[in-house]
């Protein structure tokens, strides 16, 4: 049983003092331009460098010097080239990857046959770096896009995967008791709960995959290909091109960009719920 | 149709939780269970329910559902268990999908049922934009499209506030004055036990065993009125008096476990 604490002396004589605000921070907000400012800021300094030679442009060319590169680049037509060939990698190698994920991750998430047997297998050959493999992958399906967009998928399938049953574990239970309380079929609860249920993480893994294919794609190119970002990249390099690095470096970077601009854009249309 | 706890036992491993529950829910009647905490009463409920298969024992129906019902046992659940990405009207409609309705016949059963309930305004809003007593309403309206026999409710009222409690407790009055539909309804609250139930299963800590079968004397419109007050409240001491010990211990185990 709760006792009353001993009474205090009357204090009725006192000044009253205003209690203490302790609640400040701990809600970082960001604010709408200042990423914009410090990154207009960061290029200025980096140009003001550049043009007053305080920096080799050999070792880091000015912004201007990468953009007037960018530019030659697509006069020429060569981004295009080296872009396409890089774009249709990462496409087909994260579409095979994605699909091959979904399909296992749905299936340890709903099966204990394929939970036993697949997170055995995913545990041992996810910490395995994809691109170890791109010998052997070439070594079995030859030297072409395959080995490349194989080594892509590769990468995509397990973080894929691995994503996709976390999120069907992470859907609540008791939609799926309230769903089977009302007699509802295996497969529309799957389509109906566990589907929209696991779509955040399935989503946020789409994130992880869509950098693991970048990635990928350019170490596949500076391994073994002619065309595409990384091999530019690479020859770039060795030429001591380094305004034409920074170049593809920047493509990239904007590449990333946007596919992760585009998966926002999918959380908001699919998400909209949260 | 009746529904029937025929000798249930279960165990979660090496904890006995039910032993040995025998009661009869017959057509129209609502049944109260309650109990210390942890005496089994969700379990009791999700068994009755088909949810969750007893050690020993079993659930069994005695005669016809309504021929019109289309999930003689239908669940309103504590938390709600609502889709957060369907509005109102498609969780309410989630429970017909499988059914051999026509779009239309759906259409106007989860029509009923919103404006049963309230709803009809709201039939486009997404449950994080309702209340809690909303969304619990929401969970109602969709046990109600189903033409349930039996309603299973597990503490549909305990997420709520003292407010929204009360009003939800006159909808449950409400659509249980006819006797068309019967309801097990878990809880903790004797007062809401004592104002919706026919019979009230008393169930001793756990294991969770009968202690007491206690009838209400009186039909669900006299206990609004303020002269049945005094009897419901002594019936709720009767009770009270018959659990206390056990929630006071129980209460110390939880706290120790």
């Amino acid at each position: 049983m709760l006792d009353r604490a001993p009474a205090g002396t009357s204090v009725k004589d006192e000044a009253a003092r205003r209690v203490r605000f302790r609640g400040a921070g701990f809600v970082p907000a960001s604010s709408r331009f200042g990423g914009w400012i410090a990154l207009a800021l960061v290029i200025a300094i980096w140009q003001a460098a550049g043009s007053t030679g305080l920096v080799n442009p050999l070792f880091l060319p000015a912004p201007s010097a990468i953009a007037r590169a960018i530019y030659q680049l697509a006069v020429s037509g060569a981004l295009w080239q080296h872009l396409s060939a890089s774009l249709l990698r990462i496409g087909v190698g994260w579409l095979l990857g994605t699909a091959a994920g979904v399909v296992v991750g749905f299936a340890i998430g709903l099966s204990r046959l394929a939970r036993s047997v697949g997170i055995t297998f995913i545990s041992a050959l996810f910490p395995i770096p994809k691109i170890a493999l791109l010998p052997l992958l070439i070594l079995w399906l030859g030297i072409g896009e395959e080995p490349k967009i194989a080594t892509i998928a590769l990468g995509v399938f397990f973080s894929t995967a691995i994503s996709v049953y976390s999120g069907v574990d992470a859907v609540p239970r008791n939609l799926i008791r309230m769903a089977q309380s009302f007699n509802v079929p295996f497969a529309t609860i799957v389509r109906k709960v566990i589907w929209p249920g696991a779509l955040p993480a399935i989503l946020a893994g789409f994130r992880i995959t869509a950098s693991v294919a970048l990635l990928l794609v350019v170490s596949a190119e500076m391994i073994g290909a002619q065309y595409g970002i990384g091999a530019f990249v690479l020859q770039a390099g060795n030429l001591m091109q380094t305004d034409q690095l920074l170049a593809g470096v920047v493509i990239l970077s904007v590449f990333g960009l946007a596919v992760g601009k585009v998966i926002g854009w999918l959380e908001t249309r699919l998400l909209h719920w949260r | 149709m009746d529904l029937i706890s025929n000798h249930i036992s279960h165990r979660f491993g090496d904890l006995a939780v039910l032993d040995d529950v025998s009661f009869t829910v017959s057509a129209g009647e609502v049944v109260a269970i309650v109990g210390p905490s942890g005496c089994g009463k969700s379990t009791l409920l999700s068994i009755l329910g088909g949810l969750l298969q007893p050690t020993s024992g079993a659930p069994e129906l005695r005669g016809s559902p309504p021929a019109d019902s289309l999930n003689p046992l239908t669940f309103v659940f504590q938390d709600f268990a609502l889709l957060p990405w369907a509005t109102v009207e498609e969780n309410v409609e989630f429970s017909l999908l499988h059914t051999p309705l026509s779009a239309t016949q759906r259409r106007a059963l989860v029509e009923d049922a919103l404006r049963r309930t309230g709803l009809t305004d709201f039939r486009k809003t997404y449950p994080k934009q309702l209340s809690g007593g909303m969304r619990q309403r929401v969970g109602i309206s969709r046990a109600l499209a189903v033409r349930p026999a039996i309603l299973l409710m597990d503490e549909p009222l305990s997420a709520l506030d003292s407010q929204t409690r009360e009003l939800l407790m006159e909808d449950f009055v409400r659509l249980l004055a006819d006797g068309g539909m019967g309801a097990v309804y878990v809880t903790h609250n004797l007062e809401e036990a004592a104002r919706l139930a026919d019979r009230i299963v008393v169930l001793s800590r756990r294991p969770g065993r009968i202690r007491e079968v206690v009838s209400v004397p009186m039909t669900r419109a006299e206990r609004g009125e303020i002269a049945a007050r005094e009897k419901l409240l002594a019936l709720q001491n009767q009770i009270w008096s018959l659990i206390r010990n056990e929630a006071i211990d129980a209460e110390r185990e939880v706290q120790h476990a």
